[in-house]
């Protein structure tokens, strides 16, 4: 079973959201590169681009796949990383960490409650994760 | 086992002062281009382009050739493809240079002879598909599927109908929804039964006054024929939606079923694949399309027409989409099909799709032990496995791919249509003989027994092609499109 | 009856048909309903003997007045240019002619290493960064150009110069009907575009300006003065240009060109009644993972060795479906391989020969046709190895005349513009002799008389 650590939030398209004082940096879960394969490029938007809840916010590419990003809250990213423009090896070597995508700074604290706990996505990956 | 492999680029051959070109002397007076052209359009320094002998070229050419494998040499069970044996004959007739070295804007008068092969070849396929003409302008498939839609988009405006989203199954060819996007229309994915047919509740649910067309392949990507075809297109006429046919299945069909007798207003012939014309390592093929007589007014321009027996190019056509190319479609490649259709004649042709389909339940028949049949057959003239038994011991469909490379033959087509786990797409076409399809399927059912007992073997191929598996995440990490040399 | 295309016999399907179980070639055909079947044979002429083929192809062939029986002065996109003989040769082995895509990159090394070196050269030709495997033709290049531009900058306008070639700018019109991009027209009253206008033009609704040189009369473009005014508004300069002029003229890519297309027939490829052509498609580095069509790549085997593949293939229609940056899947491998195999012959020194040649030929023949009375230089401006000429008569009738004596004049540009109903489109390229154009000028002078 992936790895799925205890203190973040998730998608049922697979992102993790991780509440860091008032803002929520953004990434893909462990499942999500593992089902990738090595990703080969993130497209990723702009410092201060506007992203929305559940809608498409980037791209994730391996060499035979194209997976869009959805945005787990609504804000302003606040944070992008660029490394991974270089390294996009990054993201599957370390999903949860170095190869996190965005910073956002949420609009709609509610957005939150809505989002998966580590148990309701573990749950929903023992199911099949679609 | 691969360092003697022949390694250069025609740039490491390259020796200053070397010359494989003969050119004619400078006869007129004034031979310095620099003087008559003002200098800031005139290049700094010359292109660095090789400097090589003739036979430098003919060498390198040749054995590059020979790091392919090609139809002539290998037997290419590519579904969905129709490798088929391309006739010599053809290459003969489209190089006359009465046809070769003709220019695209000679007048009418001087060029008759190319377009009546023109007009009778766009008659043959009208007759070929039930349509009632046709537009040899599409220069492949995916630009024929383009001026269907944009050619349906046009009939709805003129009625003054503007809907908005074409219907497209998931099982479809990529081309299908980028064609549509392009025209401009959002795509709806239509998702099938698990045997590769059209959900009938879907569609209906799905269609309504807002979908312009629906675009299908006949027979389908699992290599079916599609037994509820009629009532479909007839669902679709109900409710004003147009029908497209993807034509890309059409050596299964000819002289038995027509689309347009199936109720399809539109469809299009890849040229490359049921008519003959080389594949060349990606192209060029040719993508006519043929509508039944309520889309003709909006067919690209210029059309050919006939008037007594004067052949014309009629570009007074307001309603036209447009053009396509530049010119009239791929000549070259016309030639070669209507040579291909001479040749053949009515009886030839239907011939074609019986043993075209018959060497495809042969195939499907002899691996069904071995292999997971996507559907049930008998198949039309390409037959889905999946390789999800071979999964299971750890051999995925690239792996059988790249075994078969080892075994003499190239890979079926895999991974394709999306909704077969590990799908293996086999379409043999009706110009290999049985002997062949036995030495491919004997090598299919080793590959199995392999998968069982020796999966290493599997895992390391191929091994005996000119390179072993290539690192494609380092291609597309860094990508390294062009050369340079080394400092 | 036996076809030689077939190899089953009547014996082998049986056999074939017992392996399977079916008792016929009727029953594996189930599936069709019969109301869909077609109850007659196709309505096609019999099959022909391949001696009574070729007499008849042959007879078609020879109503058409070609560049061997006639002396060639057409241009306007399709030109006559010099083809070495080893070309048809090596593109005719099985092995390149024969072969698919690309897909099982282990097994089309022949392929790809070729595509790759295409790629080069193109590349450095243009003066760009990258170059794709090839579009169908320039005129589709120059459409999926526009569809690039917009994509990249999010503007709905293409403003295009009234030099580009007609035939083009209406392919791009089609392209764009869809997208709802909107195409709009800067003049080139004397036989260049107008800049200043094209200055008021472009702006923050545009996503690329058009220019191609020589352009559609023959004339040289300032394309450096194209880049700023298209750049100055936040747009991207296309040019649309001749791959076989490059050996003299300056990549438009080192003018400032943000991507480079053209139609690379002249690079070996049969004129063949207008196609198949070779669209050429070159970029900038940044602009990479918008481009249409194919990529090869160079990577490394297993073993470490060099090796080629198809890469960011993400881009395109059998992976990304509608959100591809284009629709185009096959293109035009064998036209590129044709101009790989033209430009290794021609080379370094060559390619710059082939245009000394055409330019001073063209001269040459400008001068000399000028001086015929009633005849005159349409455009004052520089021009290349194309020119407009200004006839005292009809040019239609002016070429029907003449191609009775051996000549394709040229091209009249009544059909592509009607101001211009008076005027012939001549193109001499390195194989016309000063001989040749002697003659034509004098049965020109006949012709206008």
């Amino acid at each position: 079973m992936a790895d799925v650590p205890k203190d973040l939030k998730y998608t049922r398209e697979h992102e993790w959201a991780k509440q860091e004082s008032d803002r929520v940096r953004v990434g893909i879960t462990a499942y999500a590169q593992d089902q990738l394969g090595d990703v080969v490029f993130v497209e990723l938007p702009k410092v201060g681009a506007k992203v929305t809840a559940a809608k498409n916010f980037g791209v994730v590419e391996s060499v035979k796949a194209v997976s869009d990003l959805f945005a787990p809250v609504s804000g302003e990213v606040v944070e992008v990383n660029g490394e991974l423009l270089q390294k996009p090896e990054t993201v599957n070597q370390d999903p949860y960490g170095k190869g996190w995508m965005i910073v956002v700074k949420p609009a709609n604290k509610a957005e939150w409650d809505q989002l998966l706990t580590a148990q309701q996505y573990e749950e929903y990956l023992a199911q099949g994760g679609h | 086992m691969t360092t003697n492999v022949y390694d250069k680029l025609i740039f490491e051959l390259s020796s200053p002062g070397r010359v494989a070109w003969s050119l004619p002397e400078m006869d007129v007076p004034e031979g310095d281009a620099r003087k008559l052209l003002p200098e800031k359009h005139v290049r700094k320094d010359a292109p660095a382009l090789p400097e090589v002998s003739e036979f430098d070229i003919v060498r390198h050419y040749s054995r590059l050739s020979r790091m392919n494998y090609g139809l002539d040499t290998h037997f290419y069970p590519l579904g969905s493809c129709t490798m088929k044996y391309n006739p010599k004959l053809n290459e003969d007739m489209a190089r006359l240079a009465g046809f070769a070295r003709l220019h695209p804007l000679a007048a009418e008068a001087l060029a008759q002879g190319a377009l009546q092969v023109m007009h009778e070849l766009a008659q043959d396929l009208a007759e070929i598909a039930g349509m009632d003409a046709v537009s040899l302008q599409p220069a492949a498939g995916a630009q024929g599927e383009l001026a269907g839609v944009l050619m349906i988009r046009a009939y709805h405006l003129s009625r003054g109908e503007k809907r908005t989203k074409v219907l497209v199954p998931d099982s479809a060819h990529g081309t299908n929804p980028a064609s549509t996007a392009i025209a401009g229309y959002e795509v709806v994915e239509v998702k099938s039964l698990p045997n590769g047919e059209v959900d009938l509740d879907v569609l209906t649910r799905t269609l309504d006054t807002d979908v312009a067309a629906f675009m299908i392949t006949v027979p389908n990507t699992l290599g079916m024929f599609e037994p509820r075809i009629v009532e479909i297109t007839e669902l679709c006429h109900a409710s004003g939606v147009q029908v497209y046919m993807d034509g890309a299945n059409l050596n299964a069909i000819l002289g038995i079923t027509r689309p347009g007798d199936l109720g399809f207003d539109v469809c299009h012939f890849n040229l490359h694949k049921t008519f003959t014309t080389p594949h060349g390592g990606g192209g060029p093929g040719a993508g006519p399309v043929g509508v039944k007589a309520h889309l003709e007014p909006f067919l690209p321009v210029p059309v050919v027409t006939k008037d007594g027996d004067a052949y014309a190019l009629d570009w007074k056509r307001p309603s036209s989409i447009g053009k396509l190319q530049a010119f009239w479609g791929n000549f070259g490649m016309l030639v070669r099909a209507y040579t291909y259709i001479r040749t053949m004649g009515p009886d030839g042709l239907r011939s074609v799709s019986d043993n075209a389909i018959l060497n495809a339940n042969y195939i499907m028949k002899r691996l069904e032990t071995d292999y997971d049949v996507a559907v049930p057959g008998p198949c039309m003239h390409e037959c889905v496995l999946s390789a999800r038994r071979q999964k299971k011991l750890g051999i995925t469909a690239t792996d059988i791919a790249k075994r078969l490379l080892d075994l003499g033959f190239y890979a079926p087509s895999t991974y394709f249509p999306l909704i077969v786990e590990e799908a293996l797409m086999i379409e043999p076409t009706e110009t290999e003989a049985k002997e062949t399809l036995d030495q491919f399927c004997d090598a299919m059912i080793q590959i199995a027994r392999e998968a069982e007992t020796n999966p290493a073997v599997i895992h390391d191929a191929p091994v005996t092609t000119p390179v072993r598996r290539l690192d494609q995440t380092k291609a597309a990490r860094e990508p390294n499109l062009r050369w340079t040399r080394r400092a | 009856m036996a076809s030689r295309y077939i190899a089953n016999t009547p014996e082998e399907q049986r056999r074939m048909l017992g392996v399977i179980g079916a008792a016929s070639l009727e029953e594996l055909l189930v599936k069709i309903p019969t109301k869909a079947r077609l109850a007659r044979p196709l309505g096609l002429t019999p099959a022909l003997a391949e001696t009574d083929l070729i007499r008849h192809l042959k007879a078609l062939a020879a109503r058409n007045a070609d560049a061997d029986s006639h002396v060639c002065f057409m241009g306007a996109g399709s030109y006559d240019h010099y083809v070495p003989s080893p070309i048809n040769h090596l593109i005719s082995r099985g092995e390149f002619f024969t072969a698919y895509t690309p897909y099982q990159p282990e097994a089309s090394q022949g392929t790809l290493r070729t595509i790759y070196e295409y790629q080069t050269m193109i590349a450095e030709l243009t003066g760009m960064d990258v170059a794709n495997a090839s579009i169908y033709d320039g005129a589709s290049s120059l459409a999926e150009a526009a569809l690039m531009a917009h994509a990249v900058t999010d503007r709905s306008e293409i403003v295009l110069s009234r030099g580009v070639h007609p035939l083009y700018k209406r392919v791009t019109a089609t392209y764009c009907e869809g997208p709802g991009v909107r195409l709009r027209d800067v003049g080139a009253p004397d036989g260049v575009t107008d800049l200043a206008a094209a200055k008021k033009l472009v702006g923050a609704k545009t996503a690329a300006l058009v220019v191609q040189t020589p352009n559609f009369y023959g004339c040289l473009e300032d394309v450096a003065a194209a880049a700023e005014v298209a750049h100055a508004a936040g747009a991207l300069l296309v040019v649309v240009a001749d791959p076989v002029n490059l050996g003299v003229l300056e990549g438009p890519g080192k003018l400032g060109a943000d991507i480079v297309v053209g139609e690379g027939q002249g690079l070996g490829v049969p004129i063949s009644f207008g196609g198949p052509n070779l669209g050429v498609f070159a970029a900038k580095n940044e602009l990479v993972r918008r481009m249409p069509g194919r990529l090869v790549g160079a990577t490394v085997d297993r073993d470490g060795h060099r090796g080629f593949v198809l890469t960011l293939q993400t881009r395109e229609q059998h992976i990304r479906r509608a959100k591809a940056t284009s629709n185009i899947c096959t293109n035009v491998a064998l036209c590129a391989l044709v101009a790989t195999i033209y430009l290794a012959m021609l080379g370094r020194r060559g390619l710059v020969r082939v245009g000394e040649l055409s330019t001073a030929k063209a001269h040459y023949a400008s001068e000399r046709l000028a001086r015929v009375p009633g005849v005159s230089l349409r455009f004052a401006a520089p021009f290349f190895k194309e020119f407009a000429l200004k006839l005292p008569k009809p040019p239609e009738r002016v070429v029907a005349r003449l191609a009775r004596q051996g000549f394709l004049a040229g091209v009249p540009l009544k059909t592509f513009e009607r101001s211009l109903g008076d005027c012939l489109l001549v193109a001499v390229t390195e194989k016309r002799t000063k001989a040749e154009i002697d003659a034509f000028t004098a049965a020109l002078e006949k012709a206008v008389a």
